[in-house]
């Protein structure tokens, strides 16, 4: 299971998409999802409101506890957050908290945070064999010298954009557009 | 079932595991262990095949992938399972027997040892080189209908299966340090070095088994062990090594630019009963940071005349179906050489109990101590001597020989055999680094080409380098090893293996053997799977073919599915001897991907069905689909096209969606409209410059139709934006366009106004879009809104606001409509959209309404004129030319596209625009894409006025109506113009295209 307490497994029906003895691939319960674009400074305000600081460092991932700020481009992060209390309701009234609590952080400085809670969703792939799974559809070296744990990274898997996330030595999240996840799961379960 | 050619004992098959099989529906036994090649042979089966012109009687040639003669189609137990078919054109020397394995022989009728399409053969003197070109030219036509057909039928090799492939093929993406192509010792001594020096490593081996030709060498050892001792314990301490792959049945097919490479790895094939779950066979796609190639040597043929009879192979073929398999090929075996190897290839026959009834050698004087070997074994030797011909149609009788002199050749008599093995000496294997663009080097001294500096990060070792001796292999095998390893940043020292025994000593011959024979009357074979002679390569040197490229291309020499690797040098040798000039100077073909036949389904990987594409279906589809729709493609989306109710046709339904739209109220499903959520201080100026419209004075809450255009002021995409607050746009785009949009913004922002304070967020899938149109849409919304004032006064047509529905459902509500009637459009999140979809669904149902689909959207929004772009537009149309000059902001300095639509052309007279069209009988209903004339029937060559965009029958207007796309359309408005059809000219009147309240009041209702 993910070593980061952001995501946990979904409970409904379904969502154990491959359950095998070397690799498990699982839909994540819903989160609060906001896209941040700004400069560095907007990026420091924005971190210090969500109580998880916007990382720098290309491809890097800052999770805290049950928030997570992840790099996806020199103006691009996309932020993370799960209710206390888990769900299968996406957590709206967090999403908008949480885009106040930044806006009035950030306040006149340029910036833009849209909310994409329910753009997303996000299979947990883990296991021994789970960076190998993620390569047949994948082109990117997953070996962990060449993605250690904590890399994120925008990719293709084949035809889809996703966002993936080492989040364990055996354990990556993939994020992608909820259209695109039944296409990525049939791919992952004949893999 | 009697295996008569199985040695006693000896080779590395499971004589505790028999296999049985059939070929050509005949039952035989087998080892495990065995391929089907030689599984025959130990069965005494040569002929295998019909070639493909002449269809000669052609036996098993060699024991490795460049197998010319033994193509066999092959039906597996898991694919008969499933309903499959054989694969065909699979060599049989690499095809692994398993029991209930069925092969059968191609290209032959009725059957393999009475072939009707031998008469070929008889008639061979008309198909000379160039025979197609020469014969089928007149009359032209015929070439489609007649020739091509006929020749088709008549040469070829397996039949293509025709059915949908049941099995299933995997894909894996991998990166290493080194990848070694090829498992011979050089290989394994690379491999070893490099995984020792701690790089990550992936050994590939196209056989089934590691080890190359040490699988097959007798007496010599490595580091005190027997060479196959010591594959054993390489192996074992690569495939302990985490950081080390090994891939046997693996083929590096295709050597691409930046060390990329494709290899293609048999997975099941071999297997009687595999695992469902496991893959026919795999892609890997590799970047590799450093390439080995270890390909090893191809043991070259020697033409002669009759070299193609069944019983004919290459000598070191003879050694490994007599060392690895423990099959003895024939009774009496005559061998024919010009080089040392094929002395040690008699050598092992005879000491596995084969009788050798003769070595010829081509070279007046071996070496002494293979000649004294030959004595103590009894095999009889002559030297000065060539093979000059062959006796036996469907198997070797009788060999006969010649002795070479200064006077020419003279018979020196005939041989009684069964088998001829024979060996022109090797031909390294340079086609992958010829693939990476490598060079080559002509060695005169060796005859051989050899490869030159590499252009990418990759290095040749051992053989297929012109290395010879196993000691010298193994250790330019570990120093490639290592440098690759180094370069790769894992430094490490070269291992050195001692190694004893495994020379291949010296001795080669290039191009057609002399002969004694009527040379009008034989025939010696340069490419046997393409029936090339020598013959045919002189004729094409005289007909005036001098580039060694446009030879290939005229005999077809070198095309065969070894891309020529047993046949090329000796063409290229007689091409040469034919133009007078050096081989180098008449050059060597080029080696391209793939390096043996791939699969298609291998090339598909999982590209295929319901996973070709991604497949993007909306929160509602199941819904939709439980009702019985009818859906269709829009790009990558299926969209809901029409509701079908009992017994309607698609026409039915569409006409009873539009009525209910007019008369009470639809529901449709929006959500796959592009959404792009654009926000920051800067974000009206941005939109003034991507949008013809002006922004600035657009009010919070408020909606506007936007029109995009391309630099070159033709309409690109439209959709309607709102704004939600003074720096946030919500913007909508058209299902197809919505990435091209987002794409063309981005560029926009990135490269031109990057002084902008402005970033775009893709919300397509944020959003879920509930469309409600008719008289009756506020009645259907009205009970579910929580927080919105729907009144026509605080929520006038093209408004916005951001509330709830269904007790804390947060949305986005538009009021906006494509349908001509009042309307809305309900952002709501995908979560729930179908809940407030079903909620408003039993409004709708309530109130009369009905869901509609694309096909009564697309007829809802022609009658009222609105376009679509891509149907009305064509990627040439102007704002103008569709009427919508209303929609460019005039005071703006400046949007993308506004330079343009000044140019002389976008202003000039006679330009297409778009109008209406009304069948004069008011019953006809025009195609879409149908010419518009002035005459009824218009002389050929007239040019069309314009053509029909978009035509459909009109339930409002109780008549087909149509738009189209007409030259100086607006002045024609009252004219009656011609659609000519087959049929006969349709009149058709020109009017506004607007059929369907054209004051817009109902929008306001």
């Amino acid at each position: 299971m993910p070593d980061t307490a952001l995501y946990a497994p979904a409970t409904t029906e379904g969502a154990s998409v491959v359950s095998r003895p070397d690799v498990t691939v699982t839909r994540a319960a819903p989160l609060a999802r906001l896209a941040f674009r700004g400069d560095a400074t907007a990026a420091g305000k924005a971190g210090a409101a969500f109580g998880a600081s916007l990382p720098m460092a290309p491809l890097a991932a800052n999770p805290v506890g049950q928030r997570a700020a992840l790099w996806l481009g020199p103006d691009e992060w996309l932020l993370l957050a799960a209710s206390g209390t888990v769900g299968e309701e996406v957590p709206w009234a967090l999403a908008m908290t949480l885009c106040d609590e930044i806006a009035t952080a950030v306040g006149t400085h340029p910036h833009a945070l849209v909310d994409v809670s329910e753009r997303n969703v996000a299979l947990i792939v883990s296991g021994p064999r789970a960076a190998a799974l993620l390569n047949t559809q994948v082109f990117l070296d997953l070996d962990e010298g060449a993605f250690p744990v904590g890399q994120v990274t925008r990719t293709l898997f084949t035809k889809a954009e996703i966002v993936l996330w080492r989040t364990g030595p055996e354990t990556f999240v993939v994020e992608c557009w909820r259209s695109f996840a039944p296409y990525v799961e049939g791919l992952l379960a004949n893999g | 079932m009697t295996q008569q050619n199985r040695t006693p004992e000896g080779g590395r098959i499971d004589r505790g595991t028999p296999v049985t099989f059939t070929f050509d529906g005949k039952r035989y036994q087998g080892f495990a262990g065995d391929t089907l090649a030689s599984a025959l042979l130990a069965n005494d089966v040569h002929l295998v095949g019909r070639s493909f012109k002449y269809h000669r009687p052609r036996g098993i040639v060699t024991a490795g992938s460049e197998e010319p003669n033994a193509l066999v189609g092959v039906a597996r137990s898991r694919a008969k399972h499933a309903g499959g078919e054989a694969t065909p054109n699979l060599r049989a020397t690499q095809v692994e027997i398993h029991e209930g394995l069925a092969a059968e022989s191609q290209n032959r009728w009725p059957s393999l040892a009475f072939d009707i399409g031998a008469v070929n053969d008889k008639l061979s003197p008309l198909f000379v080189a160039g025979f197609y070109y020469k014969t089928f030219m007149w009359p032209k036509s015929f070439w489609n209908r007649v020739y091509e057909p006929f020749i088709r039928a008549a040469a070829g090799l397996g039949k293509a299966p025709t059915k949908p492939d049941t099995d299933t093929y995997a894909n894996t993406y991998a990166h290493c340090d080194v990848l070694v192509a090829g498992g011979g010792p050089a290989g394994l001594a690379a491999a070893l070095a490099a995984a020792r020096s701690g790089a990550r490593v992936i050994l590939a081996d196209e056989q089934a088994e590691f080890g190359g030709s040490l699988l097959h060498e007798r007496g010599a050892e490595i580091e005190g062990k027997p060479a196959a001792d010591w594959v054993t314990d390489a192996l074992g301490e690569l495939g302990n090594n985490p950081r080390v792959t090994l891939l046997p049945r693996t083929t590096v097919f295709g050597y691409f630019n930046q060390n990329f490479l494709a290899l293609a790895e048999r997975v099941t094939d071999h297997l009687a009963e595999p695992d469902p779950a496991l893959p026919r066979e795999r892609m890997w796609q590799v970047r590799a940071k450093e390439v080995v190639l270890a390909t090893g040597a191809i043991e070259r043929p020697l033409v002669f005349p009759e070299n193609d009879r069944p019983g004919v192979m290459m000598a070191e073929a003879g050694r490994i179906y007599a060392n690895r398999y423990g099959v003895v090929p024939g009774k009496a075996i005559a061998v024919a050489t010009a080089c040392d190897s094929a002395w040690r290839a008699a050598f092992d026959i005879a000491e596995a109990g084969g009788t050798i009834a003769v070595i010829a050698d081509l070279r007046a004087e071996p070496p002494a101590a293979l000649v004294e070997r030959a004595g103590s074994l009894g095999i009889p030797v002559e030297t000065s001597c060539a093979v000059t011909g062959v006796i036996g149609k469907t198997r070797v009788k009788r060999v006969l020989l010649g002795r070479i002199s200064d006077a020419g050749v003279l018979s020196a008599g005939e041989v009684e055999a069964d088998c001829l093995l024979m060996s022109g000496g090797w031909t390294p294997n340079v086609s992958l680094h010829s693939q990476a663009r490598g060079k080559l080097d002509w060695q005169a001294d060796a005859g051989a080409f050899l490869p030159g500096d590499p252009v990418q990060a990759q290095r040749s070792a051992g053989s297929c380098r012109g290395i010879d001796g196993l000691a010298e292999v193994l250790a330019d095998g570990a120093r490639a090893g290592v440098a690759a390893a180094t370069a790769a940043g894992h430094a490490g020292e070269a291992p050195s293996f001692a190694a004893t025994g495994g020379d291949a000593g010296g001795g080669w011959w290039l191009g057609a053997v002399p002969h004694d024979r009527d040379a009008a009357r034989v025939r010696a074979f340069v490419d046997f799977q393409n029936d090339v002679t020598a013959k045919d390569v002189k004729l094409a040197v005289r007909e005036g073919m001098h580039s060694i490229e446009h030879i290939k291309r005229y005999t077809t020499t070198g095309m065969a599915t070894d891309q020529g690797r047993l046949s090329n040098m000796n063409a290229l040798s007689i091409a040469s001897g034919a133009l007078g000039n050096e081989i180098p100077q008449v050059g060597l073909t080029t080696f391209r991907q793939p390096y043996t036949p791939v699969t298609f389904g291998t090339l598909a990987t999982t590209s295929r069905g319901d996973l070709f594409d991604p497949v993007r279906k909306t929160p509602i589809h199941d819904w939709a689909a439980e009702q019985g729709a009818a859906f269709e493609d829009v790009g990558l989306w299926k969209r809901a096209w029409y509701f079908p109710k009992g017994d309607e046709d698609m026409h039915d339904a569409v006409a009873r969606e539009c009525r209910t739209v007019r008369e009470s109220v639809g529901i449709f499903d929006a959500t796959t409209l592009g959404k792009i959520e654009i926000v920051g201080p800067d974000a009206a100026e941005f939109l003034n410059r991507i949008y013809t419209n002006p922004w600035t004075k657009l009010g919070v809450g408020k909606l506007r139709y936007g029109l995009m255009l391309n630099e070159a002021g033709f309409i690109m995409d439209d959709g309607v934006v709102g704004r939600l607050a003074d720096d946030r746009f919500h913007v909508t785009t058209t299902t197809g366009g919505a990435p091209r949009v987002l794409a063309h913004m981005e560029d926009y922002l990135q490269t031109e106004w990057s002084d902008l304070n402005v970033w775009l967020t893709s919300t397509t899938e944020q959003w879920a879009v509930i469309a409600v149109q008719g008289p009756k849409a506020r009645e259907a919304i009205a009970p579910l809104v929580d927080d919105i004032d729907l009144s026509g006064d605080a929520f006038p047509h093209m408004s916005l606001r951001e509330g709830h529905v269904m007790g804390g459902v947060p949305c986005r509500l538009f009021r906006m409509s494509f349908t001509g009637e009042a309307g809305y459009e309900i952002n709501v999140p995908p979560s729930r959209a179908r809940a407030v979809w079903e909620a408003v669904w039993a409004n709708v149902e309530k109130l009369g309404g009905c869901a509609y689909g694309t096909e009564a959207m697309h007829v809802l929004r022609a009658e009222k004129g609105y376009i679509i772009v891509g149907q009305e537009t064509d990627g040439t149309v102007t704002p103008d030319d569709v009427g919508m000059s209303w929609a460019i902001g005039k005071k703006k300095p400046d949007f993308v596209g506004k330079r343009s639509l000044a140019r002389p052309d976008l202003v000039a007279e006679g330009r297409k625009q778009m109008v209406g069209l009304l069948t004069k009988d008011g019953k006809t209903l025009l195609e879409e894409g149908a010419q518009v004339t002035v005459e009824r029937s218009p002389a050929r060559g007239t040019s069309a006025l314009g053509h029909v965009t978009s035509s459909y029958q009109s339930p409002a207007a109780g008549r087909p109506i149509a738009l189209a796309m007409i030259a100086g359309g607006r002045d024609r408005i009252g004219e009656t113009l011609h659609v000519p059809m087959p049929n006969g000219g349709i009149a058709v009147e020109v009017v506004q295209p607007v059929f369907v309240d054209p004051e817009g009041s109902r929008l306001n209702a």
